[in-house]
């Protein structure tokens, strides 16, 4: 397992974890890769891309996935039902006076399946612990500069729902398709983090 | 049926438990607003204990001003509690 962590030291305390339960033969190392596996098949921001270009080109489906995402994923072929249980998946919707972004100050929770595996910033604990707490200083050191009056809102993925963020679409996209506009939509776009 | 509705203020619970909780500690004791409920899940807590039939129980989404949490900051920060996790404030404020 270790050949596919960084260095960070979230992924060698997992990899403590991992020996230990190993170890105490919990589990094999071969069940570990297969969930991995099993987990990460088909997981990708592309995922959420696609949810985004649909919202952004389909009035009706954009306010069934705001009302209930789990409802709406499946007229795009997609479901939170790749886990070990279906996972409720709450979208926020970026508007001109409002900012979302998504955290899990417990740990890392957040919707691989469809936004892929998450960036390494986003398990540390300097960005757990600050985005809640100065949220507007934090995207800024993403480079994004948001108005002062934007209203932001933090949200903390504290129990079992997972949180995407719908962002607003571009200017001068008017004729684009819905793939030319799902590849402008980036993994950092559907956290919160960047403007798409 | 959830003993909570959406706009009611409720306070986190000033819990300090043994063992595993999903009450994070920036919002125990703090005031919040509920924003929705999410439906009934095991709690965590007892999943974490090994509990073989863990309590399931409604979980809440609750906003919290950041001037409240942190003394500063315009923003809101919401996070999701188990119904046990949280209580309603009188209408007196107590």
């Amino acid at each position: 397992m270790s050949g596919g962590h960084t260095s960070t030291p979230v992924a060698a305390r997992v990899r403590r974890l991992e020996a230990r339960l190993i170890e105490a033969g919990v589990v094999a190392e071969a069940q570990l890769d297969a969930a991995l596996a099993a987990m990460l098949k088909g997981a990708s921001p592309v995922n959420g891309a696609r949810i985004v270009a649909r919202a952004w080109t389909d009035a009706g489906f954009r306010e069934r996935l705001l009302a209930d995402a789990n409802a709406a994923l499946p007229e795009v072929g997609l479901s939170m039902a790749g886990g070990i249980q279906e996972q409720r998946l709450k979208v926020v919707e970026n508007t001109a006076t409002t900012h979302h972004v998504l955290v899990c100050t417990l740990c890392s929770c957040y919707p691989i399946g469809l936004l892929g595996p998450s960036p390494s910033w986003y398990k540390s604990e300097a960005y757990r612990s600050r985005v809640v707490r100065e949220p507007r200083a934090v995207l800024a050191e993403f480079g994004l500069e948001l108005p002062d009056d934007t209203a932001i809102t933090v949200w903390d993925s504290s129990a079992e729902s997972r949180y995407m963020v719908l962002p607003r679409r571009p200017g001068g996209t008017a004729g684009h398709s819905e793939p030319e506009l799902a590849a402008l939509v980036t993994r950092e776009g559907l956290i919160g983090t960047a403007a798409v | 049926m959830a003993e909570f509705r959406a706009g009611e203020r409720v306070r986190v619970r000033a819990v300090d438990p043994v063992g595993h909780t999903r009450v994070p500690r920036y919002v125990r004791g703090h005031r919040g607003r509920i924003v929705e409920c999410q439906g009934r899940w095991a709690l965590a807590d007892e999943c974490a204990a090994g509990v073989a039939e863990p309590r399931t129980e409604p979980v809440y989404t609750v906003a919290f001003a950041a001037a409240d949490l942190w003394g500063e900051g315009g923003h809101e920060v919401t996070v999701d509690l188990w119904e046990s996790y949280i209580e309603r404030v009188q209408e007196d404020g107590a």
